[in-house]
This record gives structure tokens, C-alpha cells and sequence, in this order.
């Protein structure tokens, strides 16, 4: 049945069943009361915690060496970094085989995005991304993060460097 | 006009020029690596090779044409360098060919079978021919798997400019610069085929005091500079145009801007001045006192201590003191160091105040001018000052008579601009100390800026636009590369890339942005609060109307000085031809 106008109305388009809205009430409370046998996906954190695996694109960390740390200060993340978080400040050493090395490194971490340019880019696998979610700042300068916290023993990485080598962003033909 | 064709264009060339000149003057792009216009020919990197080929004659002498009534070419068997070869009438030549394409990726290949891969740690990275050409010219792969040679990787070839022995390419522009420009013939080849590299002789140092171009004309990252090197990635800087302010001579150059501090300086081509060259002197100094020890903004002595004012109260403050004097007992000081416009806006003020005591000091060095490009006068706009007529007029007090004018009371109160006059002697020190009104406009915090009762901040060569008048009494125009407050609305698409886009709370955008002001637009705050009515509200406001007072600066304006790089006095009328500038490898995109 149309109304006069020709337009379709609220009451044309749903039937009487719908239109007193019980049946489908009923059918949502089932809904319901048949989850509360599932089990849970929710976690309890942080009394539970994640667990990633390496494929997670956490904080963005410096990978440090026995001998010191892997990046020559190049500048390339701080080039390719779409959100402009990295700063480096290249510094000339004669102690070591490397004579280049970041002086300043700092990543905004209010302004990084995880997109993992830095790490892509990076031709000394020197900064990659951790496994680190949990990013908590009191104010802007503490969200700076210089080298002393960036800077992230090789052993503790092992599970992102293996799947950088077995997970290539770009193959070369 | 001879012609020829390149790439099936017809183009007229002068007799004398090679292939490349007159292809790169016609606007053709040839890959080169040894070739420099200011240099004698090597032609030993083979990168310019290309095809020739001379027209076909008949045995009559009448020009042998196909089918289709062509002429026909006899191409010579082997690609010649573009470099070497002179250009002839009628000649024939290509330069994107698959033959010639092909010899380029070999020159290439050959060329990175020992050049390190280190271009993340090397100061040429994206402005470097090689790696420009890796990416043009270049299939990209190496078929090279065994060990690349090992070389040493810093030797200092004088104080301040360091070698990198496997990144060099042999193509001995160094050497020839050497040789031909700087007039120290130092630098050789040593050793033959993949082990040869560059030394001094035994005992000698490249330290003339022009050393410094060898790094900019490198086209590698062989050559740095011990001043500059690790400081930033090109793509950080700005690159802006100025004058270096070091002499007379007025070199072009661009400063490399990153987090609105100076970092570098280098050379602009400018044919007129100083073709593709600059001296050590102004490269490694001209900077430094743009980066530090500024004056941070205006001040006005209060119980003997410089308190920070706003612009408004000094200009009326000097005014008021101004007003203390007679016109006679007040001394003005201009400077070679400030802009045409600075000393024009001082004569103005001289004369409506009505004071004949009006000069500027002269800086001459004898020791520092030598028949290249030093000058031995260290001042960028002493012929400007002069012909601005900064000197005293008629019973005026000179700058070599103010001590004694002083002495005797004759002069209570000075203006200074730019120039530091405590600095020139101690009876000069004396002399301002004993002074009741001391009216200072200053860039850094000299002894003359310390010894002020109104003390101004002024900009430098890099925060102004105005003009200076060299030594062969060129206008240059010079806009400026660092931000300061004043200019700040003007310099968005001039600063570098981070400094473009930070936000305040980044901390590589926390570069000082200074709080000072041209010379001219603080002496129209004070003639105004004089009553002298000024409207000048840019430096072309002033510019126009110098121009409009003085006949050898009319016709000029600051786009017809861009344009022709520079006018002599008096020349603004004539007619003028554009010189073809060469540049050797800028960063690319520019932007």
C-alpha cells in the first residue's frame, strides 16, 4: 500500500511482525545469553599480558652491539620518516672501525605513526621495530626519546631481526 | 654563426667551443665527470662520449644526399668525448643513442667496480654526479663479485680538506684545479690501473687559500671538508643565495641553512664576479658570527645596565636623547659593512637632523688581497658608502678626527651602525665611554655594542635584503637565508625541509629566530619619532627611492639585478646578454 504522495513510509516498508519489534528483541537477548558460554577473547591486562610476535611493528628501538651501537648516522630514517619523528645528529669518531656516529638521536614518539619506513629504509638494520607497546608519558619532553632509551641490547631483538631476513618488504628481481 | 645538429636539432655554436660547451650552452644534457668550464680539458673519464658524424661530399664537392634527398653522414668509427672534440660546421652529432647509451653504462660499471657503497655515510649523497649518473646512466647491477679494492679512507691533503682515497674516481679535476686555479701545483697520481689514487708531493700541503673549490668541484664524495664534515645531509639544508660579505670582491655564494643556523658555505656561479670560486677565508669565517653572539633584540641602558626594550620606546628614547643635541655635536657613523640602503636611510637621517658629521671606517688589509679573487678591502660596500656619500660635509668631523673631536667636547652624541668603533683602538673605546649618548645598531655583541645607551639589534648579510656595491662597483642584490622575526613571512618556501614543517614543540625547530631589524627600518623609527615623516616599508621602498636621488644607481630595481646577476654603476640602461652559467652538481630536485 502507498501513501497519497507516492513515498514510501516507515509503516509500507516493515511488516507487522517488525513492527512490534518482541520477535526481534527475543532473537537478540539469544544472541546474548548463548555468548556467555563461549569462551573469552578479552585479556585481563595488565595482569595478562601480549605477547607479539616478531612480525609486530612496536616502538622503533636502536640496535646496540658489544661493541657499540650498529648506526653510522646516516640520516635516512629521519629522511624517509613521514611523520618527521627521528632526529640525528651525525658525530665523527676515530676510536672505532666506524668513523660516523649519531652524537643525538631522538625519536618523537607523539609524532611516530609504526610504520616502520625507519627500519625498511635503514642500510645497517640499526633501528628496528620492538616488540614495546607500552608507551606511557607524563608530558611532551619525556616523549623525546634519546639515545640511552632507544638504544636496545641485539639479544633482545633476535625475533624481529629473523623476520626482517626471512621477510623481505621489497625482493630485488 | 657555424651550426650543427645534436639529436637532430639544428644549433649555431661560437668557433672554438667543443661538443659539450656547445651542447650544455643549447641546453642538451651531456653525463661528464672530468669537464669543468674552468679547467683545462682531461677528457678522462669518458663519460661525454658521443656519436659524430661529418656530412658525406661527393666527389664534386656537392653534399652526397639519399632517396629522400637527406644528407648523408659519415659517422666516425669510434664515440668520441664531447669533451675534447671541437665542434665544426656542419657536423652531426647524437647523444642519446643505444650505441652511445650502452658506452655510458660501461664507463659507469667501470667507474663503481671500486667506488665503495657508502653513500649513507658520505657528505655527497644527494649531490653527487656519480650517483646521479647511477640512476640515469647506470643498468644498476654490477657483475663485479670479487673484492673491491681498500684505500686509505681519510688523508688530510691540507688543513682543511680531507681525502677518501676509494671513493675518488681519478678524474682529476683536483689536480687541474690545483695546478691552473689555485697556482699550487701539489697534487699528483700515484700508482697505475685500480690502485691509482691522489697524494701530495712528499713534505707539501694543499693549503693555498683557495683549497676549499676542490670540494665542490669534486664530483664524488672524495674531497670533504674538515669544517663541514658529518654536520648535516644535503637534503636537510636550504640552500639560499647571498653575498659573502668577507671583501670587496662580493663572491656569490649559498648557505646551507638547516635549523635556521648557518652551517656551510659554498660557492655561486656568478661569471662576472667570482666565476665558480671563493676563498677558504670566507667559507670557513663568514658564517660563524651569523650562528653566535647576536644581539637578541632592543635594549636601552638603565642605572648603567642594557635592559631589554621594545622597539617602539628605543626609537623614541633616541629621538628623545637626539633631541638633547645640536645637530653639529652629534657624529654619525656609517658602514661598508651595511647595505646601500642602511647608509642611504643614515644620510637621510644626517641631513634631517642637519649634521655635517657623517663617515665610515675603511678595513684595508693589504695582506689579504691577492690577484685572484681577495680584495684588500674587507668591507662589502665601502665603493656604495662612498658613493651614498657617507663623509663629512663641510666643516664635518671625519671618522679619523672623531677621537680628537671628542677630546676637545666638539662631538656629545653618535650613531653607530654595524661597525664595531670600540674595537678600532682604545682611545676609540675611550672616546665612546666618555660619551653621553651612544646610539648603537648592531648585529653581535661587540665592545662598541656593550659601550651603548640605546643599543638596537640589527640583522646581518643573512637575515637582510638590500644591496651591496662591490669593488668594481657591481650592485648585488642579497635576499636573505636566515629567519628572523622581521623577515619570517617572507622565508616559509626558503627554509629547509624540518624547519618548514616543525611544530614548536620539536625539538629540531627550537633554531633562534632573532628579534632584529634591518639598519634602515630602525633609523625610520627614529627619524619618525623626529618627525621626519619616512614611509618606508620594505627595502625596495628605500631601494627605489636611492635610485630615484643617485644617477648611477637609476634604472635598477631588485628584479632587474636578479635577472642580470649584479649591475655595474650607471649600466642599468644598456642592454644586456645573458651569460651562460655552468653548474657542475647541485642537490637535485632543488627545492
Amino acid at each position: 500500500m502507498r501513501s497519497p504522495a507516492g513515498k514510501e513510509t516507515q509503516k509500507d516498508r516493515m511488516g507487522f511482525w517488525e513492527r512490534i519489534y518482541l520477535p526481534e528483541i527475543a532473537k537478540g537477548m539469544a544472541t546474548t545469553f548463548k555468548q556467555m558460554f563461549e569462551p573469552a577473547v578479552t585479556r585481563e591486562y595488565p595482569e595478562e599480558r601480549f605477547a607479539p610476535t616478531g612480525s609486530y611493528r612496536g616502538r622503533p628501538v636502536l640496535v646496540l652491539e658489544e661493541d657499540g651501537e650498529r648506526c653510522v648516522a646516516c640520516g635516512l630514517c629521519s629522511r624517509v620518516c613521514p611523520a618527521l619523528a627521528i632526529q640525528v645528529q651525525a658525530g665523527e669518531t676515530l676510536e672505532r672501525d666506524k668513523e660516523r656516529y649519531p652524537e643525538k638521536f631522538e625519536i618523537n614518539m607523539l609524532r611516530c605513526i609504526f610504520c616502520g619506513f625507519c627500519e625498511e629504509v635503514c642500510p645497517e638494520e640499526a633501528i628496528v621495530m620492538s616488540k614495546d607497546y607500552e608507551m606511557v608519558f607524563q608530558n611532551r619532553e619525556e616523549a623525546i626519546l634519546g639515545k640511552e632509551k632507544l638504544l636496545t641490547p641485539v639479544a633482545q631483538l633476535q625475533d624481529r631481526l629473523e623476520y626482517l631476513r626471512t621477510h623481505q618488504y621489497y625482493e630485488p628481481k | 654563426m657555424p651550426q650543427m645538429i645534436i639529436d637532430n636539432k639544428t644549433i649555431e655554436f661560437k668557433s672554438g667551443q667543443t661538443i659539450i660547451q656547445a651542447a650544455l650552452e643549447n641546453g642538451f644534457d651531456v653525463p661528464h665527470f672530468c669537464w669543468h668550464p674552468g679547467l683545462s680539458v682531461a677528457g678522462n673519464c669518458r663519460m661525454c662520449l658521443c656519436d659524430v658524424g661529418m656530412p658525406r661530399m661527393n666527389p664534386d664537392k656537392t653534399p652526397a644526399l639519399d632517396e629522400q634527398g637527406k644528407q648523408i653522414y659519415n659517422f666516425l668509427p669510434k664515440l668520441q668525448i664531447a669533451c675534447a672534440t671541437p665542434a665544426a660546421d656542419g657536423m652531426f652529432v647524437r647523444l642519446n643513442d643505444k650505441k652511445v647509451e650502452s658506452a655510458q653504462e660501461s664507463v659507469m660499471e667501470f667507474l663503481l667496480i671500486n667506488h665503495p657503497l657508502d653513500c649513507p655515510i658520505c657528505d655527497e649523497a644527494g649531490q653527487c654526479k656519480l650517483q646521479e649518473y647511477g640512476y640515469k646512466h647506470s643498468k644498476g647491477e654490477s657483475r663485479f663479485i670479487e673484492t673491491k679494492n681498500h684505500k686509505d679512507k681519510r688523508r688530510p691533503l691540507g688543513p682543511n680538506v680531507l681525502f677518501d682515497g676509494e671513493r675518488c674516481i681519478s678524474c682529476s679535476r683536483c689536480i687541474r684545479y690545483a695546478n691552473e686555479e689555485a697556482q699550487q701545483p701539489v697534487l699528483t697520481f700515484v700508482n697505475r690501473g685500480d690502485h691509482n689514487t691522489i697524494e701530495t708531493f712528499p713534505g707539501q700541503e694543499f693549503d693555498s687559500p683557495y683549497s676549499m673549490n676542490v670540494i665542490e668541484i669534486c664530483p664524488v664524495g672524495a674531497l670533504t671538508s674538515q669544517d663541514f664534515r658529518f654536520k648535516a645531509r644535503v637534503w636537510d639544508m636550504s640552500f639560499n643565495e647571498t653575498i659573502c660579505t668577507g671583501c670587496a670582491r662580493g663572491c656569490n655564494i649559498n648557505a646551507g641553512v638547516r635549523d635556521n643556523e648557518i652551517l656551510r658555505l659554498e660557492p655561486r656561479v656568478n661569471m662576472e664576479v667570482n666565476q665558480y670560486w671563493m676563498c677558504d677565508h670566507g667559507r670557513l669565517n663568514q658564517y660563524k658570527f651569523v650562528n653566535t653572539n647576536r644581539v637578541q633584540q632592543a635594549m636601552i641602558r638603565e642605572n648603567g645596565t642594557l635592559l631589554d626594550a621594545d622597539w617602539s620606546v628605543a626609537y623614541t628614547r633616541s629621538a628623545e636623547i637626539l633631541k638633547h643635541y645640536q645637530a653639529h655635536e652629534i657624529m654619525f657613523f656609517g658602514s661598508a659593512r651595511a647595505t646601500n640602503e642602511d647608509n642611504f636611510a643614515l644620510v637621510e637621517l644626517a641631513r634631517h637632523i642637519g649634521s655635517p658629521n657623517i663617515d665610515f671606517v675603511r678595513y684595508h688589509d693589504e695582506a689579504f688581497g691577492d690577484a685572484k679573487l681577495r680584495h684588500s678591502d674587507r668591507t662589502p660596500n665601502a665603493k656604495g658608502a662612498e658613493t651614498l656619500g657617507v663623509k663629512p660635509g663641510n666643516g664635518g668631523v671625519s671618522a679619523d678626527s672623531f677621537v680628537h673631536a671628542v677630546q676637545a667636547g666638539k662631538i656629545k652624541a653618535v650613531v653607530i651602525i654595524e661597525d664595531d668603533i670600540a674595537g678600532l683602538s682604545s682611545a676609540h673605546a675611550q672616546a665612546l665611554a666618555s660619551l653621553e649618548c651612544v646610539i648603537v645598531q648592531a648585529s653581535n655583541m661587540t665592545a662598541t655594542a656593550q659601550a651603548a645607551h640605546v643599543l638596537l639589534a640589527s640583522a646581518t648579510y643573512a637575515e637582510l635584503e638590500g644591496t651591496y656595491t662591490n669593488f668594481q662597483e657591481r650592485v648585488q642584490h642579497v635576499e636573505p637565508a636566515v629567519v628572523s622575526k622581521e623577515n619570517a613571512s617572507r622565508m616559509g618556501l626558503k627554509m629547509s625541509r624540518l624547519d618548514k614543517f616543525g611544530a614548536e614543540n620539536d625539538r629540531w625547530t627550537n633554531g633562534e629566530k632573532r628579534d632584529c631589524r634591518m639598519h634602515w627600518r630602525n633609523l625610520t623609527g627614529i627619524a619618525n619619532a623626529l618627525g621626519a615623516g619616512w614611509s618606508y616599508k620594505k627595502s625596495a621602498d628605500v631601494f627605489s627611492a636611492l635610485a630615484d636621488k643617485y644617477e648611477v644607481f637609476s634604472g635598477m630595481d631588485y628584479a632587474l639585478l636578479d635577472e642580470r646577476r649584479g649591475i655595474l654603476f650607471g649600466k642599468a640602461h644598456e642592454e644586456y646578454v645573458p651569460v651562460f652559467e655552468y653548474s657542475s652538481h647541485d642537490l637535485k630536485p632543488q627545492s
